[in-house]
């Protein structure tokens, strides 16, 4: 789960990190009276969107009087945002984070991530700061610092020093740096997150050490145990058949073609994905019903692929272990009831209790096109649907 | 013979009073797997399908002598019943449960160092040796017992290489899921290791799907040190970069971790890689032919 950057920043500061100081804004008029509560002489309206890439996108805006952040805001609410994370549809602004200027000396990056390679939580740090971090990262690794964190110690003290000398931060401030990474770190493990990116990170001519961006993403494996980072979701900036199918812990992703999948286990999805795109069609969608799933589940996961306009078809290949196929028989059967199937539909069956399954759909009395196999079934969906 | 399990393997199933538990122990004795004993804090003293069950794994392990656990734990316990099973100096735990905390199972890999016992998971279908013991929520009926080791990180997919290769007449000596989770126990090399040295593995199949280093570390790995013919498939080859925030997943990774990526290491290894899901089994026999191999794996 993403929030915004302005959540971030409250959440850095309830820390002790120390990030730029502003407030967050619904239009306008609010944008102007946090403007005005500021008192700065400089402000940044900042676009609050859940992706990376606004600088260059022309989501972020110096205003330089109250008159500016008004123009600004205006401009800014309500329109969509296309940068390289956004996909090409793009993001709509729908909030902004009106901020004071900042006297800015030198521009760092820092992140914190789970690092699969070693199994340990990673801190990486650069004194190259600012827009472009992954051609950084691409051309020069070297300028990368990495600190693998042992999870008894946390982050060592020594560790944030190493790591402050190594991104060249001024002598005087590494003591500040090393603070604010050590509260970093504490944050990122005390509410499970998977990222947390602070780009730039900011030395300021009076001497401060700031974050004057940030990005939370949080595990969601471990959001039963954070109502209050819950509480932070934006439902606006996710895709209603994505909201849908999380209510019924169904993994789903929209896609761009017209055929409907469904599928368990996320190989097999993908699988299943990539068998179609072989036989020349075009998947509508990944979803995977995952194991535990009941016959509401499925019936659930069926609907949201029919709210799909582009859906000219839907397969579904099921291939059962913990997810039985008299369950999935019975929840396709009683969705395509509800729902008046008017597609056609493929269905692949194999795995536990498959004959309970094969025999339910036979009786249905739907019209089911039965598939030998996952090859046989692709092919058949690609065909009918053209 | 066999790698990790086999008939003398002794179970002991943790949470073994939970719905999904209590389903998959009736299927694993129904398959013959030797269930010694289940651990449900608390509930100490009763039996599920004749098997009895504990309030600890230190009890059980005492009263039963397992030495392989499998894990039903629902996700937010499911770390801690990890290290009660490394606690307990099992062999091996295998950890069925999905949605683990990643955070969590950061520290139970570090719990972890320097104790016997191998993790295998999380999130994975469990470990099955044909004929012999199935532990994990497999369909036991699509597997037949010969001479082709199987190992996978995505669970359903193992299902359908192992079907490809039963229907077209070839047996498998172990499956091994490991599972799709960032940070798990088992990993490919650790299995191949075992394959490589297994008399009776005479050809190993492998899948792995987008994601992480595992498959570009396994494919080095081969290259060096595998004697026996490996074929491979990797799941989300046309799967779309997901929308993300921030670099530092990017960045970490190091651009590696995408399907072309992935099958170039593997090509570079000598493994051959299939081009669909649905001609694993194809692909293997074809390889094992080139080798004249195919007579000794044909088990029926």
């Amino acid at each position: 789960m993403n929030i915004h950057e302005y959540q971030g920043k409250q959440l850095l500061r309830d820390y002790g990190v120390a990030a730029s100081k502003g407030i967050a804004a619904f239009s306008p008029e609010e944008a102007v009276k946090a403007a005005k509560e500021l008192g700065t002489e400089v402000f940044v309206v900042k676009a609050q969107i859940h992706a990376g890439g606004r600088g260059k996108a022309g989501g972020v805006k110096i205003a330089k009087s109250l008159d500016e952040v008004r123009e600004y805001a205006k401009e800014l609410l309500g329109k969509t945002l296309v940068t390289h994370q956004t996909g090409p549809e793009g993001k709509e602004v729908k909030r902004l984070l009106v901020e004071e200027g900042a006297d800015i000396k030198k521009e760092y990056y820092i992140s914190l991530v789970v690092d699969r390679a070693t199994d340990r939580v990673t801190l990486m740090g650069s004194e190259e700061g600012g827009m472009d971090i992954e051609e950084v990262a691409e051309a020069t690794p070297e300028k990368i610092f990495h600190e693998v964190i042992d999870p008894v110690a946390g982050l060592t003290g020594f560790q944030a020093r190493r790591m402050a000398f190594n991104m060249n931060i001024p002598a005087h401030l590494v003591n500040k740096a090393a603070k604010f990474m050590t509260g970093l770190y504490q944050v990122f493990i005390e509410k499970d997150a998977s990222i947390v990116e602070i780009n730039p990170l900011v030395v300021t001519g009076d001497d401060q050490v700031l974050a004057l961006d940030a990005k939370f993403n949080f595990d969601d494996n471990a959001l039963f145990r954070h109502k209050d980072i819950v509480e932070l979701r934006d439902f606006e900036e996710e895709d209603a058949k994505e909201i849908e199918a999380s209510k019924y812990d169904l993994s789903y992703i929209s896609l761009d073609g017209n055929i409907g999948c469904m599928v368990n286990g996320a190989g097999l999805a993908m699988a299943t994905m990539d068998t179609i795109n072989y036989y020349g069609g075009s998947p509508a969608n990944f979803l995977d019903v995952g194991g535990g799933a009941t016959a509401e589940k499925v019936t659930e996961a069926f609907k949201i692929i029919l709210s799909d306009e582009h859906v000219k078809g839907i397969f579904v290949n099921i291939f059962g272990g913990i997810m039985k196929c008299d369950v999935i028989a019975e929840g396709v059967i009683t969705a395509a009831k509800e729902v008046g199937l008017q597609v056609p539909l493929v269905v692949r069956l194999e795995g536990t209790n498959v004959d309970k399954g094969k025999a339910l759909l036979n009786e249905s009395g739907l019209n089911i096109i039965a598939a030998g196999s996952m090859a046989d079934g692709a092919q058949k969906i690609v065909e009918i649907v053209g | 013979m066999s790698i990790y399990i086999d008939k003398n393997t002794k179970v002991v199933v943790q949470g073994i009073t939970g719905g999904t538990a209590k389903f998959h122990t009736q299927q694993m004795l129904e398959y013959g797997t030797k269930i010694v004993a289940g651990v449900t804090p608390g509930k100490g003293g009763i039996d599920v399908d004749g098997v009895p069950v504990f309030n600890t794994m230190a009890e059980a392990v005492k009263e039963t002598g397992a030495n392989v656990s499998v894990i039903y734990v629902p996700a937010p316990f499911a770390a801690d019943a990890i290290m009660e099973a490394v606690d307990a100096d099992l062999d091996m735990a295998i950890c069925i449960t999905e949605h683990i905390p990643v955070l969590d199972m950061v520290k139970v890999v570090r719990y972890m160092e320097g104790k016997k016992t191998r993790l295998v998971g999380p999130n994975c279908p469990g470990v099955i040796t044909p004929g012999e013991c199935k532990i994990g929520i497999m369909p036991g009926y699509i597997h037949t017992k010969g001479h082709v080791g199987v190992i996978s990180r995505s669970g359903t997919l193992t299902y359908e290489a192992v079907h490809q290769l039963s229907e077209a007449g070839i047996g498998q000596t172990t499956a091994v899921g490991i599972g799709g989770d960032p940070v798990n126990g088992t990993n490919f090399i650790d299995v191949l290791k075992e394959f490589n040295e297994d008399e009776d593995t005479y050809a190993v199949v492998m899948i792995g799907e987008i994601g992480g280093t595992a498959e570009e570390e396994a494919a080095e790995w081969i290259k060096a040190n595998m004697k026996k013919p490996v074929v491979g498939f990797i799941g989300g080859q046309t799967a779309p970069p997901g929308k993300r925030m921030g670099h530092a997943g990017a960045i970490i990774s190091g651009g590696k971790g995408t399907a072309d990526e992935k099958i170039k290491a593997l090509n570079n290894a000598g493994v051959e890689v299939a081009e669909t899901p649905s001609v694993i089994g194809e692909t293997l026999i074809k390889v094992i032919k080139e080798k004249g191999l195919y007579e000794k794996c044909k088990t029926h």
